[in-house]
């Protein structure tokens, strides 16, 4: 346990090449999980990249609310754009394993951008595995450099929790669908090229739900105000308008009636790398208080010498791991295609999240009033962090899930 | 310079930069194990340099093949695979658990170098764990080829390269033929990430090893190391009452004045 501690115990030396830092934090935890030589070197690029481009500008990106474009799309050169997408259209072509290491390992830089290109590669994943071939070489190649963004757009302002009440419609006249309607809280919503729409093609219930393509600029698309939110403040959420929008017959996606379980297979993932950002918002904020309470000193002695403080960082750290593997062990059944994949996702979503939210609120209580202000990054952590508990799914719904897995007979 | 140059770089593995350097319970050795390892800051710079002429030589119609080499234990393949993932063609590792001096090494290379007749080697000036700062001089003398070393600036024509050069009074400019030794500074270039998909294909990128007694070299140690030993603690500062005061201590306790 000591060596589980200690890891993150070290400051980021002045730049000699680019070799990799954090990592040495990083790697001591895989001796007590299981990923292989590989995904630790994936991990390893994550983690530097991270260091090195998101995490000297996230306190900025979140106080002025900047968007990085530049930043994302020097990421998608490197393969983040399209992590778990096919390489024939710019993927990397990875499982659902290596990106939550990856997803994990960039957010301890930046959890707000990571969750935004979470966000657009399990749009591209979407596209990947439902689209039609020419759907694929159409928009795939643009969105695995980060040329183009994308977002998913399910939630209304009248159909949260209960998606599958969602009320836009989609009627199909001639060659086109013509969609009515608004998308609430979509992540990207205004800046993104590509909006992945699930829209009532049918009566009601999930059956009557499907997927539209549907581009920036296309007749009848419009944008709400940009929203003003507690975290994830370097994405920004607006709400997609729909009024008459016409979207040709081709951009739907598989077939009538199919929006609904592409838009769940596509949360079962989505829960994991939402986790997976959870895991490194708390990541580096242990980090953070391990270094804090080294350097701070009241009674003539560091905090790290009370138990109190030891204590609570032995916490912190089970609390990380068991929500470390719990993630991972769902992203292994998205992986081998579980039966079970939807409760674990749930339950992992939910677990790593509550859990990773109080590591980063402990993270902050040990900073004590120095938490509380913005010149240090952990008061980032907890906002950005938050909101993992609501969305993708609230923590309630998780609970539905899991639940209902249990009790059907 | 033939049609096809052969670029070959020397990668170490050595301890993180960013790992906090312990010295063993016997005061014989810098702990090892357990310890995070990557390659050699310098080499990494190397192998950018022997990446972008190959680069840039591809976008002129030309070619370029870019080696890495490694010697030491079986781990060095994990520093191999980056320079492989970073962009290099293919690798040689020259597998051995001994201790390895840098005329050693240099020996290591030479023999390596007569198998595969690159056009230049690139090393990095100095490895970041025993700061030796030889091997590359040794193997230009080894090999009798000229050297260009702490390179902050390389331009390459048709049969020569242009080095500039960190050195004390400030930067000399060089001019050197083909075969030729380059040793890198850290101003020379920013390494590039190795990207994703590039990780994947390093995996089938060709790597040959090569044992000590193939390549006839005898790696015995020339030097012997007495004794290794953490730097002294820092010590807290002092506050001091004057002028006289300070003066007074800076003579008598610091001795400096």
């Amino acid at each position: 346990m000591a060596s589980l501690l200690n890891i993150a115990a070290r400051r980021l030396p002045a730049r000699l090449g680019r070799a990799a830092s954090a990592v040495s934090s990083q790697s001591r935890h895989f001796a007590s999980s299981p990923i292989d030589h590989e995904q630790k070197e994936l991990q390893s690029l994550a983690r530097t990249f991270a260091d090195k481009e998101f995490a000297p500008m996230m306190q900025e990106w979140d106080e002025n609310q900047i968007f990085p474009v530049d930043a994302l799309r020097k990421g998608a050169e490197l393969g983040f754009g399209g992590l778990y997408t096919r390489e024939d259209v710019g993927g990397s072509g990875l499982g659902r394993l290596e990106t939550s290491v990856i997803f994990e390992a960039l957010s301890t830089g930046c959890v707000s951008t990571t969750a935004y290109i979470s966000i657009h590669n399990m749009c591209a994943w979407m596209i990947d595995s439902y689209g039609s071939e020419e759907q694929r070489q159409k928009y795939l190649p643009n969105l695995t450099s980060m040329e183009h963004l994308a977002s998913y757009c399910l939630t209304e302002p009248g159909a949260g929790s209960d998606a599958a009440s969602l009320s836009t419609t989609a009627v199909k006249k001639g060659s086109h669908y013509v969609l009515n309607g608004s998308k609430a809280f979509i992540s990207g919503g205004g800046s993104s090229d590509v909006y992945l729409i699930m829209a009532r093609t049918g009566g009601p219930g999930p059956k009557g739900i499907s997927c539209f393509i549907v581009e920036k600029g296309f007749k009848g698309l419009s944008f709400g105000k940009k929203e003003n939110k507690l975290g994830w403040n370097s994405q920004p959420t607006r709400a997609v308008i729909m009024e008459d929008c016409e979207v040709p017959v081709e951009n739907l996606v598989g077939v009538e009636g199919q929006g609904f379980s592409i838009a769940m297979k596509g949360l079962n993932g989505g829960r994991v790398n939402i986790g997976s950002c959870s895991l490194g918002a708390a990541q580096a904020s242990l980090e953070a208080a391990i270094e804090h309470v080294k350097v701070r000193k009241q009674f003539n002695q560091p905090l790290s010498n009370f138990q109190n403080t030891q204590f609570k960082l032995a916490d912190m750290a089970t609390s990380l791991l068991s929500s470390r593997l719990m993630i991972r062990q769902a992203a292994t059944m998205l992986d081998q295609n579980d039966p079970n994949v939807a409760s674990f996702c749930a339950m992992a979503k939910l677990h790593a999240t509550d859990e990773c939210f109080k590591i980063c609120d402990d993270s902050l209580q040990l900073h004590g009033g120095y938490g509380y202000l913005k010149d240090y990054k952990v008061n980032v952590y907890l906002r950005d962090s938050r909101v993992h508990r609501i969305l993708e799914g609230t923590n309630e719904v998780m609970r539905m899930v899991a639940s209902r897995a249990m009790l059907s007979d | 310079m033939s049609s096809n140059l052969r670029i070959m770089v020397a990668c170490k593995r050595v301890i993180d930069y960013a790992v906090k350097i312990r010295v063993n319970a016997a005061g014989t050795a810098v702990e090892t194990a357990n310890v995070k390892h990557s390659m050699n800051p310098f080499d990494e710079i190397g192998t950018e340099q022997a990446i972008q002429i190959k680069e840039a030589l591809t976008k002129a119609k030309g070619k370029a093949e870019v080696i890495v080499v490694s010697c030491g234990p079986s781990k060095s393949q994990e520093t191999l695979r980056t320079a492989l993932a970073m962009g290099a063609d293919k690798a040689i590792h020259v597998e051995t658990d001994e201790e390895l001096q840098p005329l050693a090494v240099a020996k290591l290379l030479k023999a390596v170098v007569e198998k595969e007749k690159p056009d230049m080697i690139i090393l990095g000036k100095q490895a970041i764990d025993d700061d030796s700062n030889q091997t590359g001089q040794m193997l230009a003398g080894l090999l009798n080829w000229p050297q260009a070393t702490f390179a902050s600036k390389v331009e390459l024509s048709e049969k020569a390269m242009t080095v500039t050069r960190e050195v004390d009074g400030g930067v000399e400019t060089i001019k050197t033929s083909f075969p030729a030794v380059l040793t890198t500074d850290l101003r020379l270039n920013v390494p590039r990430y190795a990207s994703l998909p590039n990780i994947m294909k390093a995996k089938k990128k060709p790597l040959t090893k090569f044992t000590v007694a193939d390549l006839g070299v005898d790696v015995k140690s020339r030097l012997q190391t007495l004794k290794i030993a953490e730097p002294p603690k820092r010590q807290g500062g002092k506050l001091v009452e004057s002028v006289d005061d300070l003066l007074d201590k800076l003579k008598n306790e610091a001795k400096v004045l």
